[in-house]
């Protein structure tokens, strides 16, 4: 639905964005994740038309963004940072006026005004002022007038961005909601918002693409090598770590222990295996077999957090790991 | 045509909805009032002193007190577009709607008509209110109308103009004192410009002569339809718009 290839801005000084290429398939929700200043707003100016790309192409629908502005522009709901509403108009005259702007017949006009309303939730505000009315509000107002037209992409810049935390989740799963008759792309630089709404995410660091891949696959990958955290306590006495600690290395699949911290009378490991599962077990029984008390015993799953961290290259302590996961770059 | 009525009727509204348009309605309204009364006594004062001398009454109205009238509302004017015209653009750019217009399956140009429409609508609205004291002037008098209508068909073509400039004014800027400062500055340029032909008779005097807004009013006023001058303002209003095209096409280089 989306194509974007080797697409760039640049400015007089800096380029916002460099050479970024993706694809997106019809019905999917993508997330657009980076940093602030990444350059999310400008690839996604660039795909609404608003301004255009320096070098490279993206196509819409089978419409390219420079060639055909005006089909690709029927196709498209965007929602810019800002809700683009006008505080003197009332939400259903807002709503009806974008609604002509994009095209709509006369017949279709309220019908699609109707639906739209109930759909978003604003219909109790129909008749309000928008100047009246809280972020949230204007916030539904500005998803109601992006999908007004029922376009096939929709292309949402920091939906929940100034939402109350209440807000943020009735916006997202309206978003998650819209998916399937839509495809959708949002932008954001909260991690758990692409966790909980994207199958498939987009990763940038200042104009690049550091990765795409689906949310699923991305946990999975940055995880690499699994790494287990393993809390042992002594029965009755102290525990000697070291002891603990040459103990664990000598199960098997066990690559490295590294010693994290002691409380009291218990010691906290990261056990680093070439697989999960195989070493998981066999940690357990050491433990027990040698007398010690198993208190904790869990897998390190990085969350996404971490993974952009790393990716992005924000994150000293992770600074070696990180060249792995941006260098085999995925396919789409 | 379509598009540009969408766009007229959103900024029509905007006028009627919040107080901007009755209140330049109220001030402008108020303000010809006083010149007609004015203007209307010395009129009539003077013609009273014409009969005691001795003298035919008969003064003609259209010249003595039409004109000078409709040379009043063209200053007020002046003052008055820059208000008209300033929110046009730079309300858009400063809330972000004008990335709503942009992406939207609407031509640049339809925008900027749609929005240039409305403000000569309102213009036009603030010249009828000054038309109502007219009536009087026939119910008492003989005035010629033709005159007349030449008269406000060249105060609207002069408005026609310095909204077009408005408007491109409006589109450099996101803030709205700004572009009203601007364009009142230039609008008064333009209007002054005709001064120099008073000491200078080079070509650069006559060129800033042909220039300014006052030169080709002056036909207009005395109820004469001068081609030449119709096509000055025609093209100054082409020039205004051609710019504001130029001007938003330039938005989407540079945002």
């Amino acid at each position: 639905m989306i194509t974007v290839k080797e697409l760039t801005k640049r400015y007089a000084r800096n380029t916002a964005v460099d050479h970024i290429s993706f694809n997106i398939e019809k019905g999917q929700i993508v997330g657009f994740l980076g940093p602030n200043g990444a350059g999310k707003t400008t690839t996604m100016r660039m795909l609404t038309c608003f301004m255009p790309p320096t070098a490279g192409s993206a196509t819409i629908a089978g419409f390219d963004v420079l060639e055909e502005p005006m089909e690709v522009k029927k196709r498209i709901g965007y929602l810019p940072e800002t809700p683009p509403v006008y505080p003197e108009m009332r939400t259903g005259e807002y709503l009806e006026f974008v609604g002509r702007l994009k095209g709509l017949s006369k017949a279709d006009l309220s019908k699609r005004v109707d639906y739209v309303c109930e759909r978003c939730s604003v219909a109790d505000v129909r008749q309000k002022l928008i100047s009246k009315l809280s972020k949230g509000y204007r916030q539904r107002i500005g998803l109601a007038q992006a999908i007004i037209h029922n376009p096939d992409v929709l292309i949402l810049d920091e939906p929940t961005a100034g939402l109350d935390p209440k807000q943020i989740n009735e916006t997202r799963d309206l978003i998650k909601s819209l998916a399937g008759d839509h495809t959708i792309i949002l932008s954001t630089h909260i991690l758990p918002e692409v966790e909980q709404t994207c199958e498939q995410v987009i990763i940038i660091n200042k104009g690049k693409v550091v990765a795409t891949d689906s949310v699923h696959n991305l946990q999975n990958r940055a995880r690499g090598i699994e790494s287990v955290i393993v809390e042992v306590a002594g029965r009755n006495a102290d525990l000697d770590a070291a002891e603990v600690q040459a103990q664990l290395e000598k199960v098997s699949g066990v690559i490295k222990v590294h010693f994290k911290e002691k409380r009291q009378t218990r010691s906290i490991f990261e056990v680093e295996g070439s697989n999960d599962r195989l070493i998981r077990g066999d940690l357990a029984r050491a433990i027990v077999a040698a007398g010690w008390d198993l208190n904790e015993l869990r897998s390190s799953a990085m969350s996404l957090e971490e993974i952009f961290l790393q990716l992005t290259g924000d994150h000293p302590a992770t600074a070696a790991a990180k060249e792995e996961p941006a260098a085999k770059e995925p396919g789409k | 045509m379509r598009n540009v009525l969408i766009i007229w009727r959103k900024e029509m509204h905007s006028y009627f909805v919040s107080p901007v348009a009755y209140l330049l309605l109220a001030m402008f309204g108020f303000i010809f009032g006083f010149f007609f009364w004015v203007q209307l006594e010395g009129f009539v004062k003077y013609g009273a002193e014409m009969m005691q001398r001795g003298q035919s009454f008969p003064m003609n109205v259209n010249e003595s007190l039409i004109r000078p009238l409709l040379a009043n509302v063209r200053v007020t004017g002046l003052f008055f577009i820059p208000l008209i015209t300033m929110r046009l653009f730079a309300e858009e750019k400063r809330s972000g709607t004008i990335e709503l217009l942009t992406t939207s399956p609407i031509r640049d140009l339809e925008v900027i008509l749609g929005k240039w429409f409305a403000a000569v609508t309102l213009y036009a609205c603030i010249l009828l209110l000054t038309a109502l004291n007219f009536v009087f002037v026939f119910k008492y008098g003989q005035p010629d109308w033709k005159p007349l209508a030449i008269g406000y068909l060249g105060l609207l073509l002069q408005a026609g103009a310095m909204l077009a400039i408005g408007t491109f004014i409006s589109s450099l800027t996101k803030n709205q004192i700004i572009a009203g400062a601007v364009t009142f500055a230039v609008c008064l340029l333009l209007w002054v410009f005709e001064w120099v032909t008073e000491f200078e008779t080079s070509t650069w005097a006559q060129v800033l002569s042909y220039m300014s807004i006052t030169t080709h009013a002056e036909s207009f006023t005395k109820g004469l339809l001068s081609l030449k001058d119709a096509v000055y303002y025609v093209s100054a209003i082409f020039v205004g718009l051609f710019l504001t095209a130029r001007s938003m096409e330039s938005l989407r280089w540079r945002s």
